[in-house]
């Protein structure tokens, strides 16, 4: 439980979900998940495909409303029908499994529709930041095209930017690779990975284990909408406590996934 | 035979009605356009309030269903025959003022908004959700999201069946001739009461054609030049 302890700063962890559950019709996909994450920390959600991973992370940037507990990021509650969505999703940026560019824009006006109706920065100011990202990420020259020329890795890149376009406080990553082809995958991965080196706090559901052993602060194991067990990733991965966790990977490494 | 031939297809009956039918068509036409103006607006604000969200604009989005409802189970001709005859003389402000080609602007807009009305808001459902979802997950508030993201998508893919009901409602200008505005029928049927001939008609008629099927032409190069972009990658 030391990640747990690590979390707290000064006036509590930077995120927190207490009790946080989520319906759809009848089906309880989140029944009561706790999490704390401390600012500057990166934490894998892993877990079986249904556990509610993806649901998680949708329910942290108000994109499912939460039908129990409660959401605070730095101390302020952000979830409930009392609070500012469009504010809040404002410095909590998102990357989807499937990129979901906006196919009739060019990158650019990917990256800077945000900013320039959001933010209101001028039109110099957004696309000032939005090159000086893709530059950072190798897309520089990608600028004036449309997603569907691109690459899976590409676009996903260019995905990753148009969040970071925002300044966010916290990203959210959503099987960020899961739908890319083998070889694309670690072009997105050494971006998380630079990411999580310069401090940026960050929560991701994936199924890359051995990305998420070595990139995390902390990994917690979701499983029918609890989380069962979480710690540091060299504990979870090698001595995992709880046998629904020694299950799962178990199934993971005899998947040759780990 | 002949005579079968002589009533539809006169050369000379036609060649001297067309000069009237086509100075009367040209009034078809530009209640045509005017309309098709009009519609495009009306159509999208129906469209609009009708795909609104959440409980506060429920009341403005029953008015809308039932509107559409309502117009689109209306012949047109009925609606053009109220309005024409009724607005002069129902006291409605300002409206009861217009002239006849504005009344009958003001029907067909009625009518065929309620179409178009429909035809926007499949496009609209047709954007798919992730869509939303990542334009909301940027901050962007719901009226920018359809501003900047569904509505630019939602309108190239409707551009189509768009065209499709502006054939129809081109067509339909033929009835404003009932309610006293001097179109293309008009010129046509008095030609023909006076001969006793109706290869004005075929005149009228041709006019028609000749307008009509261009634009089906059009919409088809429309839809084959999208799917050769979606197969091209590129929008």
């Amino acid at each position: 439980m030391s990640g747990l302890a690590d979390a707290q700063g000064p006036q509590g962890p930077f995120l927190r979900l207490a009790g946080v559950v989520k319906r759809f019709g009848d089906t309880e996909v989140l029944r009561g998940v706790d999490l704390d994450v401390g600012e500057h920390e990166v934490v894998s959600l892993i877990g079986a495909s249904g556990s509610g991973k993806s649901t998680l992370l949708r329910c942290v940037n108000a994109l499912e409303p939460i039908d129990g507990g409660t959401i605070t990021l730095q101390g302020e509650l952000v979830s409930g029908p009392k609070v500012d969505l469009d504010r809040h999703r404002r410095s909590v940026g998102i990357v989807f499994q499937s990129f979901n560019l906006f196919p009739h824009m060019t990158v650019l006006r990917n990256i800077t529709l945000a900013p320039r109706q959001v933010l209101r920065l001028s039109r110099r100011e957004a696309e000032e930041r939005a090159d000086a990202l893709l530059e950072r990420v190798g897309l520089a020259s990608k600028r004036s095209d449309y997603p569907d020329s691109l690459s899976g890795g590409q676009q996903q890149r260019v995905a990753i930017v148009r969040a970071l376009a925002m300044q966010p406080r916290l990203l959210l990553l959503d099987e960020v690779t899961s739908a890319l082809d083998p070889e694309l995958v670690a072009e997105v991965l050494n971006i998380i990975r630079e990411l999580a080196h310069e401090g940026m706090t960050m929560l991701l559901a994936t199924h890359e284990m051995s990305f998420a052993r070595e990139v995390s602060s902390r990994v917690c194991f979701l499983d029918a909408g609890v989380i069962c067990e979480q710690g540091e990733p060299e504990q979870i991965f090698t001595e995992p406590a709880n046998p629904r966790t020694q299950a799962f990977l178990k199934r993971i490494i005899a998947a040759g996934r780990l | 035979m002949g005579q079968f031939f002589d009533t539809f297809f006169s050369w000379e009956h036609l060649r001297n009605s067309l000069p009237q039918v086509i100075k009367g068509f040209v009034t078809n036409l530009s209640v045509m356009v005017v309309a098709e103006v009009c519609v495009l607006v009306w159509g999208l604000a129906l469209a609009l309030l009708r795909s609104s969200q959440g409980r506060a604009t429920a009341p403005v989005r029953w008015l809308a269903v039932g509107y559409i409802d309502l117009f689109r189970a209306l012949p047109g001709l009925v609606v053009i025959y109220m309005v024409g005859f009724g607005m002069p003389i129902a006291g409605v402000p300002w409206v009861s003022d217009w002239s006849l080609f504005q009344l009958a602007v003001l029907a067909l807009t009625l009518v065929y908004g309620a179409y178009v009305a429909e035809v926007y808001r499949a496009g609209i459902e047709s954007i798919h959700r992730s869509q939303v979802a990542a334009a909301r997950s940027l901050g962007l508030s719901q009226a920018k999201t359809m501003r900047f993201v569904v509505l630019p998508q939602a309108i190239r893919r409707v551009v189509p069946p768009l065209l499709n009901d502006f054939i129809g409602l081109q067509k339909d200008t033929a009835f404003i001739g009932i309610i006293g505005v001097i179109d293309g029928f008009r010129r046509a049927q008095v030609y023909a009461g006076t001969h006793f001939n109706l290869s004005s008609f075929t005149g009228l008629a041709l006019c028609f054609v000749v307008i009509t099927i261009p634009m089906t032409r059009f919409t088809d190069y429309l839809l084959k030049r999208d799917q050769q972009r979606i197969a091209a990658g590129r929008r």
